[in-house]
């Protein structure tokens, strides 16, 4: 028992490289994608002190949105262009109807908003789309499918999805650009000064609503963009609704308000859960990809509360 | 006009204390008791005893153990669905074992079971707050939900990999399994609801209620009064999952007769969530109220239009509700974040200073 | 006039030098990272006095009644406690010992009415278990009506009858930091402490809250601790004070010596260079 634990597995990581690098890259797509979810949150959470349930029902309905323009016979660039759209209009109603008569509301009334939200979303989707599962347009939107394999001398194949590769390099792309944007602009320095202190930020002149309504739109696009990243390794459906709970624990592990941090606390939990469910997973039945996340996260939490990035909170009173 | 308190004076504390001080409350309250007890076992239908009363009130309950902990103690918990499903397999796995015990018994014992996996989830909550420990409950949902997929001696290795209630009798009257009429059913359910509800009520007045509002409302404050958070919220935790637990073996025993483990997923933690919220955080009279609505709002929705001649289809109903559940959320915690319960206390203020407006 | 600062050697008032201590604090230091909020701080609080301690803002003076209420654990020094030096504890362990406590932000319990705000600093002397109480039989009841008697009691001294079954959210401010006051008088303390009990009051509030404080003071006995800024109200109320800046204990003595000492009026005034 204890050898099939702590020796068993690592023998089996050096005995076969090629299966292990494919697991890592498995886990790293997975990271990726966590990583994107999480990456919403962290948007809204850093401007506006919400933490968004609804980012995962967005990523379903911005997928939906593109897939069901496509089948109704809107070409995919003038579909995309018009998802944006659609997630503009979305932004401005939450913040509209939801987030304005909320303001100053303790956290907790915020988060249960956002859970409705998500209801409401759910209904809406399925009610316009239909709840069966739909396939994404990657090749259509140009990107790449097919896959390379990489011959690792005598010892196997390693294969690259290239929609895996082209994720990687969109998530990459993403939060650089959301790197400068929060640091380098205007708009970026007005949200992070919302981010601190609403009224501060009132008193100086920075509108509330326009900064959320812009924060809730990037969130769209970042949910736009993670749908068809998933969308095309899967399927698009309300199922990946579940999958957007995994951002949770990835936020515990990066800090709430941690862009790198999102993207580590992503990378870990997608290595961890893989490695994880391949190696141990067996030894207890499957399917421990399901919580060993949370786990994770929980036993993280107990030793560091604060999360990687986030500063240790001194309480006052 | 008729609500009125002019005149009821209290001469002592005690009376003062009561759960119901004010007497037209009391006479409600009677009422209320009268219809549940006599006048719907002897004119309601097996549909409305099976489809609206039975899960009614089983939700009821586990709103109010929900509500111990979210509203009360103010411990966010998503992970009151899988809490209930512990208590399920407990449960059957207890009538498996001792055949020959009475079922209500068992079924208030499973309870004991839940109560103890939920304080083990608990456990983080000393160090952890809010959101946080909202993560630490989503653990316990979807590990729970895993062992109730993963261990088959939990479900005495069924091939269906569900539980199947068996038939036992109380007096030769038969409770549970398929023979057991609606009307032995609801009874059962009726008695240990309107019991725990009561027990609970006497908590929330005294000391340990006292406790658990402290920690919601400031918890260093309370730490600085003497209070110690770790018991005062692992208490919370255990007394919760009890009642959650208790509700989730009725909810099988009484009313689905089988259930599989995503009887118990998520989505019924987030059901039970939203009665609570939509009900009022911290009120067991809303508890009633909120599980009234959610679990009869998709009913209502089922029959009505088509009662009075437009066409639903079954999935239009399903979306409709989800929106509208949604909607009604936001709605509630924008205009009145105490939900059905604060509407009610308000509307009887309103009644008190009638017919002046304020 | 610096003589203050060690006015050890100095003949004090009588009674400092009759009455035992309640607690002492000894050579305390307490530090956040790298800032140093309380520096070096030794004071006593004898029985049955009113002891203020004021000090301009950020001088850390809410740090040390948190270290005394174990709220904070300060890295060096001892605190001792009716005789025998503490060890590191919980807060609810240091309300246990009878020692409670009002806050400078209003921290009652906002979902609550003001019975039982109050009535929840009876939570200490409550010993009936759940079972009990969940039968709201025999004991629990007899306990809760027994409780119920004495909060009543504070309810009529602090002559807040009226707003018994309102919630505190609705109470206006003055009326909150009362309600406060009769909260901490729940737990029959042997050490209240008050942080500025009364910030943002008119003066007939303060007037009020100035006569409460003496008559605790007087009628039950209570040892107090005050931190204050209005410092008509501190010189008035208080035995002896004791002065905090930046961390450090600046003076230390009777109201009127304190008032005198050329440190303290640099403090608060500043020094020209």
């Amino acid at each position: 028992m204890l050898y099939d634990i702590f020796i068993d597995p690592f023998v089996q990581m050096v005995e076969m490289p090629d299966f292990f690098l494919q697991v890592l890259w498995e886990g790293f797509v997975a990271g990726i994608l966590y990583a994107l979810i999480a990456l919403g949150f962290v948007l809204i959470f850093k401007a506006s002190g919400v933490f968004n349930f609804a980012q995962g029902i967005m990523v379903v309905f911005a997928g939906l949105t593109l897939v069901g323009l496509h089948e109704n016979g809107v070409p995919a660039f003038l579909a995309l262009i018009l998802t944006i759209g659609v997630m503009g209009v979305l932004a401005y109603g939450i913040e509209r109807v939801v987030m304005r008569p909320l303001v100053n509301q303790p956290d907790i009334i915020l988060l249960m908003a956002t859970i409705g939200l998500t209801y409401f979303l759910i209904g809406f989707g399925e009610f316009v789309f239909g709840g069966e599962p739909k396939r994404m347009i990657a090749e259509e939107l140009g990107l790449p499918t097919g896959s390379t394999a990489f011959e690792m001398g005598e010892r196997g194949l390693v294969i690259l999805q290239h929609i895996d590769i082209a994720a990687a390099v969109i998530a990459i792309i993403m939060v650089t650009a959301l790197g400068i944007f929060f640091n380098k602009t205007r708009i970026g320095r007005a949200l992070r000064a919302v981010a601190d202190d609403h009224q501060a930020a009132l008193s100086v002149g920075i509108s509330l609503n326009q900064i959320w309504a812009i924060v809730w739109f990037a969130a769209g696009l970042v949910a736009l963009a993670t749908g068809i990243m998933w969308g095309a390794r899967s399927d698009v459906s309300f199922a990946l609704e579940i999958v957007a709970f995994k951002a949770l624990p990835v936020l515990i592990l990066g800090g709430f308000t941690s862009i790198p941090g999102a993207i580590i606390g992503g990378l870990i939990i997608g290595f961890g859960e893989k490695i994880g469910e391949i190696y141990w997973g067996g030894l207890v039945g499957g399917g421990i990809e399901s919580w060993l996340a949370y786990i994770i996260a929980l036993i993280f939490l107990l030793f560091r509360p604060q999360g990687l990035f986030g500063e240790k909170i001194i309480e006052r009173v | 006009m008729f609500y009125r308190e002019a005149g009821q004076f209290k001469t002592s504390y005690e009376a003062d204390q009561s759960l119901f001080p004010i007497r037209q409350d009391r006479i409600g309250l009677a009422v209320i008791l009268l219809v549940a007890f006599i006048v719907i076992p002897l004119t309601a239908n097996d549909f409305f005893l099976t489809s609206i009363m039975i899960p009614f009130l089983v939700f009821s309950l586990a709103a109010i153990g929900l509500n111990v902990l979210t509203g009360f103690a103010g411990q966010l918990s998503l992970g009151s669905g899988a809490f209930m499903g512990v208590g399920a397999y407990a449960a059957y796995k207890l009538t498996s074992i001792f055949p020959d015990v009475n079922v209500i018994f068992l079924v208030l014992v499973s309870g004991v079971f839940s109560a103890g996996v939920g304080a083990i989830f608990g456990l983080p909550s000393l160090r952890i707050k809010g959101l946080y420990l909202a993560v630490t409950t989503l653990a316990a949902q979807f590990f729970l939900e895993w062992c109730f997929i993963r261990i088959p001696w939990l479900y005495n290795y069924n091939a269906s990999g569900a539980i199947e209630i068996p038939k036992r009798e109380m007096f030769g009257v038969t409770i549970s399994g398929a023979e057991a009429t609606p009307i032995a059913r609801y009874f059962v359910v009726l008695v240990i609801t309107v019991l725990i509800a009561g027990l609970i009520a006497n908590v929330m007045r005294g000391r340990i209620g006292r406790s658990w509002m402290m920690i919601r409302d400031m918890d260093i404050a309370a730490e600085l009064m003497g209070i110690r958070p770790l018991q005062t919220k692992l208490l919370a935790f255990a007394v919760s999952s009890y009642i959650c637990g208790v509700a989730g073996a009725m909810m099988v025993f009484f009313w689905l007769n089988a259930a599989e483990p995503s009887s118990y997923s998520i989505t019924l933690s987030f059901q039970i969530l939203f009665m609570v919220i939509l009900g009022g955080l911290g009120s067991i009279a809303g508890s009633f109220m909120g599980a009234a609505f959610i679990w009869i709002l998709p009913v209502f929705l089922k029959f009505v239009p088509g009662a009075i001649g437009i066409e639903i289809g079954a999935e239009t109903v399903e979306h409709l509700t989800f929106m509208i559940v949604g909607a009604l959320i936001i709605f509630f915690l924008i205009v009145e974040p105490h939900g059905f319960a604060r509407l009610w206390q308000i509307g009887k203020q309103k009644l008190r200073v009638w017919p002046f407006p304020y | 006039m610096n003589a203050i600062i060690s006015n050890n050697e100095l003949p004090q008032d009588d009674f400092a030098v009759e009455r035992e201590d309640l607690l002492r604090v000894d050579n305390v230091s307490l530090s956040f990272g790298g800032v140093k909020a309380i520096t070096n701080i030794s004071f006593d609080i004898k029985k049955g006095e009113i002891r203020a301690i004021i000090g301009p803002n950020g001088a850390g003076k809410t740090s040390m009644l948190n270290v005394i209420n174990g709220f904070y654990h300060p890295q060096e020094g001892t605190i001792t406690w009716q005789g025998k030096v503490r060890r590191k504890m919980k807060p609810y362990e240091a309300a246990s010992q009878g020692i409670a406590r009002t806050f400078q932000n209003v921290a009652l319990f906002k979902g609550m009415t003001t019975l039982d705000n109050i009535m929840s600093g009876r939570s200490l002397k409550m010993r009936k278990n759940f079972f009990l109480q969940m039968a709201w039989i025999g004991p629990a009841r007899t306990e809760e009506i027994e409780h119920r008697k004495k909060v009543e009691e504070i309810i009529d001294f602090l002559e807040i009858e009226a707003i018994r079954k309102t919630p505190v959210g609705r109470l206006p401010y003055g009326l909150q930091k009362r309600v406060e006051l009769g909260r901490a008088l729940a737990m029959e303390p042997d050490l209240l402490l008050l942080d500025e009990p009364m910030a943002g009051m008119n003066l007939e509030e303060k007037e009020d809250m100035s006569r409460f404080i003496l008559d605790v003071n007087q009628e039950f006995g209570t040892t107090i601790a005050l931190i204050e800024h209005d410092m008509g109200v501190v010189m008035d109320l208080s035995d002896r004070v004791v002065v905090l800046d930046y961390g450090k204990k600046i003076a230390d003595g009777a109201p009127g010596d304190v008032q005198a000492s050329q440190a303290v009026i640099d403090a608060y005034l500043g020094v020209s260079h």
